[in-house]
């Protein structure tokens, strides 16, 4: 039977357009059986009417990444989609990000909740202006582990020159950034050689293969996030009988960050209220009724209860008395993709989305903008979709939060524009403005 | 975390969200195994409270009995309330007009939805979608947007980042929200074994009358008889989807355990709208054109 106890890598894919992203990503899934016979049934069938393979190839793997019909029509990838595979160590999430410039900001949906990015590179174009950009945005969402897939080898009668060249370029960019971890490795998605499988071709290589890399890279964000302070942000009060004291109020929530176990000393952000934890409770695997337990760990749902009556809401914070606290404060500089349309407004009113507290926002100040190719911090007065920019953002009620650096799950915050509701920005806090911890 | 625990404290999360920000939600339930790790998932995020929310089942009025009788014990069990939109109310008042009466009545189950949906002012609807089902779903956000004529526009979505979630409408518009749209077959199966849930009988191997048309084992029943010169034979089957008796076809198995039915799955060499539905098989989006239109 297969195992349920093994964990989940989530990777994003990044290329430019006809690096052979979308060749890659069918290979992987068809070499992992992630593809099911009625999948290739109807690939071959589209293969016919759309496909750009030679004709003794009867798949084109590009296609089983192209889900909605305008995509098929226009021969392009409009929106991120995820695909799953598991091997015997693992299970797979791939959020496959289109590469078209205008479309950076679903490079950046698509990195947020990855814990590795690949990165194409045609050997034959080398790098190209999405490369940086996709490298970069990666390093600026905290991705620790960079991939970079050196693709179409075939092309090159699979010469370490063309791979080591191109590696030694991209590598003195990449160092200014900030990976834990960078692998090189040369592959042809078209052939099949160093995906899963080594293939004859490329004796030179003796490092994993891309599946390899997959497997062994650790989940960084998640052994992180483990071992920081705790970080409970308050989603619901329930007013449900816990226990001998009904009195007293459950808290609902998920622990975005360290453990939280009975007889804790909490102190509740931005409030500074303190209390204690007198219970925690579940409902078990297979079992109808809540059950008490001893201690939660990162990343689990629980309901608290206090061991007296406070004044808390969704959106409050449980943190640890002894532990560092997070910020408290109304202003903040952040790093921000600008997703909409619409020009930023500064000045304007947005909703402000950050660990379950929805409030009044402005971006009082656009620091500078990234160049997302050189680097260069390049002064702006127009924010438009795709730009990343630094902005100074001032909330109108006090927000509590940590630098996106320290913790990812309590320094990321969503803009919504409240005029049409649409998500307009993503961004990472690099500092609080006024407030001390 | 195991990737079960994973997936369910997203889940969870997930719906804690929506009650907290949504003013009207709902949980479609259809008496299939996704919806029924939905409910469990709510049992796990509201318990001992009662569900903030009602269930909600479109009936086609051509529902397999088991599953029918499945739901009611359920919802009896779990004392919840379930309201139910009926497709052949809304024939019979004339919403939904059938080209030929044996027509599928699959697709006109969206105009019900709606209907319903409008009917109790619902803002938010739970659904047990997966990506790993189907195309235009792969690229679905978990809280996914219809505007005030239910429809999905799939290349003006809003960007959904880390674990945040917009939750914001505007009158009249609802929120479809997927809470297991990163699970696969494989886990929901691993999920009900885990939990020790029920699940419809018709899941497990069992003996049953079909007819072999298409490459499909088209089920025997009241609306879909045999043809003419198609003959009936008995096989044992089972089923990996239920839905609508006029598309839902079952696979040859022996699966007959829960243990079974998860080593069956693990080596699918199918997918399972591919080996199960009548209604994707004739054109290659026909999901994303019904979606766009309101469909689950
Ligand atoms: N020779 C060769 N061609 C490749 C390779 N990978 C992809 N291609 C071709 O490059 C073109 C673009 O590939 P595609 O996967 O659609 O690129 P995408 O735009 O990045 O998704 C197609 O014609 C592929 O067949 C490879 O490894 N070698």
């Amino acid at each position: 039977m297969p195992s349920t106890n093994i964990d989940t890598l989530r990777f994003s894919t990044a290329g430019s357009v006809d690096d052979g992203k979308s060749t890659l990503i069918g290979r992987l899934l068809y070499e992992t059986q992630g593809i099911l016979a009625d999948q290739l049934l109807s690939l071959e069938e589209a293969t016919a009417r759309h496909g750009h393979v030679s004709a003794t190839d009867k798949i084109d793997f590009a296609l089983l990444t192209d889900g909605l019909i305008a995509e098929r029509e226009q021969g392009i990838t409009i929106d991120v989609a995820y695909r799953y595979f598991t091997t015997p160590t693992r299970r797979f999430i791939i959020a496959d990000t289109p590469g078209h410039e205008q479309y950076t900001r679903n490079m950046v949906t698509g990195a947020s909740t990855a814990d590795l990015t690949i990165v194409l590179l045609d050997v034959k174009r080398g790098v190209t202006m999405q490369s940086y950009r996709h490298a970069v945005i990666a390093s600026l969402l905290g991705i620790s582990h960079l991939v970079v897939a050196v693709n179409k080898m075939d092309l090159v009668d699979y010469r370490e020159a063309a791979f080591t060249a191109l590696q030694d370029h991209f590598a003195t960019f990449i160092s200014k950034l900030h990976f834990t971890e960078v692998s090189f490795v040369p592959i042809s998605a078209l052939k099949g050689d160093m995906l899963t499988t080594r293939g004859k071709h490329m004796p030179w290589y003796n490092k994993p293969t891309l599946l390899e890399i997959l497997e062994t890279t650790t989940a960084h964000q998640q052994q992180r996030l483990d071992a920081l302070p705790l970080r409970l942000a308050i989603q619901r009060v329930t007013k449900a009988k816990f226990g001998v004291n009904s009195d007293l109020r459950g808290y609902q929530g998920t622990v975005a960050a360290g453990q939280l176990a009975v007889g804790q000393s909490l102190t509740v952000a931005p409030q500074q209220h303190e209390g204690r934890v007198s219970a925690i409770y579940v409902l078990k695997a297979g079992s109808t009724v809540v059950e008490e337990i001893q201690q939660a760990h990162q990343g689990e749902p629980v309901t608290v209860v206090l061991d007296r009556q406070l004044d808390i809401s969704r959106g409050d914070m449980l943190v640890d008395t002894k532990n560092s606290k997070p910020y408290t404060g109304q202003a903040f500089s952040a790093n921000m993709c600008w997703f909409d349309p619409s020009i930023l407004d500064v000045q304007k009113r947005y909703w402000l989305k950050l660990n379950c507290k929805m409030v009044r926002a402005i971006v009082e100040r656009v620091d500078f903008k990234f160049n997302v190719i050189t680097l260069a911090e390049e002064q702006t007065n127009t924010v438009a979709m795709n730009d990343i920019v630094r902005v100074t953002i001032m909330a109108l009620q006090p927000l509590v939060f940590d630098i996106y650096a320290d913790n990812h799950e309590t320094g990321a915050f969503i803009l919504i524009d409240d005029t049409t509701n649409r998500t307009v920005a993503g961004g990472m806090i690099v500092s609080s403005r006024q407030a001390e911890p | 975390m195991n990737h079960l625990d994973a997936l369910e404290a997203e889940a969870i999360t997930i719906m804690r969200e929506v009650v907290a920000e949504c003013r009207s939600p709902a949980l479609l339930f259809s008496g299939g195994k996704d919806s029924i790790c939905l409910l469990r998932l709510a049992e796990k995020a509201f318990r001992p409270d009662a569900f903030p929310f009602p269930l909600v089942h479109i009936d086609t009025g051509h529902n397999f009995p088991e599953v029918i009788t499945f739901r009611d014990e359920i919802v009896a069990a779990l004392n919840e309330q379930l309201i139910v939109g009926s497709v052949a109310k809304s024939i019979a008042t004339g919403r939904v007009v059938l080209h030929d009466v044996a027509e599928s009545r699959n697709p006109h189950q969206s105009i019900t939805l709606l209907d319903t949906i409008a009917e109790h002012g619902f803002d938010a609807l739970f659904g047990g979608a997966r990506r790993d089902e189907e195309k235009s779903r792969a690229k679905e956000r978990i809280f996914s947007h219809r505007d005030v004529w239910g429809q999905w526009d799939p290349k003006n979505q809003r960007p959904e980042l880390w674990n945040i979630y917009n939750a914001r409408l505007k009158l009249k518009e609802h929120l479809r929200i997927f809470p297991i749209s990163n699970w696969t077959e494989l886990d929901v199966w691993q999920y009900i074994a885990r939990e020790k849930l029920d699940v419809p009988t018709l899941y497990f191997a069992h003996a049953r009358e079909v007819i072999e048309r298409n490459g499909l084992l088209v089920p025997l029943t009241a609306v879909t008889p045999a043809l003419a010169g198609e003959s009936v034979l008995t096989k044992t089957v089972r089923f990996r989807t239920v839905g609508d008796m006029t598309c839902t076809c079952p696979v040859l198995s022996n699966a007959a355990t829960l243990a079974e039915i998860i080593s069956e799955t693990a080596a699918a060499t199918l997918t399972e709208r591919g080996a199960t539905r009548m209604d994707d098989q004739t054109a290659e989006a026909s999901m994303e054109l019904r979606k766009k239109e309101g469909y689950f």
